[in-house]
């Protein structure tokens, strides 16, 4: 990455692209509580999306607002990382996903709320209260899921398994930024490894680390997700109700 | 000309409407530039992605103009970052009497921990459990009262 607006732009596809998976929840969430937290969720990276997204846009200075990055912006120029994108699955692929994403985010927004930029420390200040209820949230779900029937064991061992080789990706060193990821890696792998031994999982051995996402290279998936959160806006610009 | 501070203090909160913008703790500052007349007030958002940030700023705007300001400025701010510490007594206490009950002292760890016994807002029994910890809006979560089996909302320590 190169620079601020690099840095805040990530961080802010992350949030993002996170709101927009957890938005497909809605209505479709396994009990009427878990829909309105999802969409609790959604609503709180979609805030910290937006406060990022309009930061990002005053660091570049070519005018572009939070709905012109939003909506205007190819996959390519997308910066988030992998794992966000990835289908929502099953279930259990959401709150394991919505666990190493939260367990990243809340150390992040946490030393970012003591770095040197006003603007960015003002906003983990903010999101970091809010990361806590989603870490709190998806561990309560993981350990239930894992430590639960055979099923739901299986499906959660699974979910992880499938999700682990993603999460290296977050924590790819980068010394200039205004806070290096590698150094919150310690901090998420003591709650993430609590948490899975709660849970009764298996923390899968390092393999493969795909990435690719803070360069613009994406999965397939990213291009299904901005077709269809950006189709109002490029059909209809500047469009109000 | 009325009072800009206590046209805008009065706003009340558009998603709970028993509590005032002042009382909730999101008022930050209003100033009245003495040269121009000019007011511009300052607000804080509950929770980052919270919908009711634009209605509060029309509100503003709109109590600001009956009272002879019709040219104020809204602006927000997001550091400090608000606390549910800065609902003040007399909000408190409207809350409760309007059936959500009060948020306990916001925790300064990182990892927020489950809250100790939510007294129940209609009968005042801590025997209380947590059904969810996301409610109908981001700074509340749902509670049942297993005394008087009334469900009820809890605004959640932050």
């Amino acid at each position: 990455m190169n620079g601020p607006f690099d840095f805040t732009l990530a961080l802010a596809d992350d949030a993002l692209v996170a709101a927009q998976r957890l938005g497909e929840w809605a209505t479709r969430a396994p009990e009427m509580e878990e829909d309105i937290a999802l969409a609790n969720i959604a609503l709180d990276q979609l805030g910290a999306a937006r406060l990022l997204l309009s930061y990002a846009g005053e660091l570049e200075g070519a005018g572009r607002d939070e709905d012109a990055l939003a909506y205007l912006r190819d996959d390519r120029e997308f910066r988030n990382c992998l794992l966000v994108e990835l289908p929502n699955g099953d279930f259990a692929v959401s709150m394991v996903k919505l666990l190493l994403l939260s367990a990243y985010q809340l150390p992040l927004y946490t030393a970012l709320a003591g770095c040197a930029d006003e603007r960015l420390a003002a906003i983990g200040a903010k999101a970091r209260k809010e990361s806590a209820y989603h870490l709190d949230h998806s561990s309560l779900w993981v350990k239930r899921l894992g430590d639960g029937t055979e099923e739901s064991h299986r499906r959660a061992q699974a979910a992880l398994d499938l999700l682990w080789p993603y999460h290296h990706e977050l924590f790819t060193a980068d010394p200039a930024a205004p806070v290096d990821p590698a150094t919150l890696r310690a901090d998420f792998d003591a709650v993430v490894s609590a948490v899975l031994d709660e849970a009764t999982l298996t923390r899968p051995e390092t393999g493969w680390a795909p990435a690719g996402g803070r360069a613009g290279v994406h999965t397939e998936h990213l291009s299904y997700l901005l077709a269809e959160m950006q189709v109002l806006h490029r059909a209809h610009p500047g469009a109000k109700w | 000309m009325t009072d800009p501070r206590a046209a805008v203090a009065a706003v009340v909160d558009p998603e709970i409407r028993v509590i005032t913008i002042d009382e909730l703790g999101i008022l930050r500052a209003v100033d009245e530039d003495p040269a121009t007349g000019r007011v511009v007030v300052t607000i804080t958002p509950t929770y980052t992605g919270c919908p009711a940030m634009d209605v509060i700023r029309a509100d503003i705007r709109r109590a600001l103009a009956a009272t002879g300001h019709p040219d104020a400025e809204v602006r927000t701010v997001y550091s400090p970052a608000w606390s549910t510490d800065w609902i003040s007594a007399s909000g408190r206490a409207k809350l409760a009497a309007a059936g959500i009950a009060p948020p306990a002292p916001a925790r300064t760890a990182t990892v927020v921990p489950l809250t100790l016994a939510v007294r129940c807002p209609r009968c005042g029994s801590p025997e209380t459990e947590q059904v969810s910890r996301f409610g109908s809006t981001a700074c509340k979560a749902l509670w049942r009262c297993r005394s008087c089996s009334e469900p009820f909302d809890h605004l959640k320590a932050l």
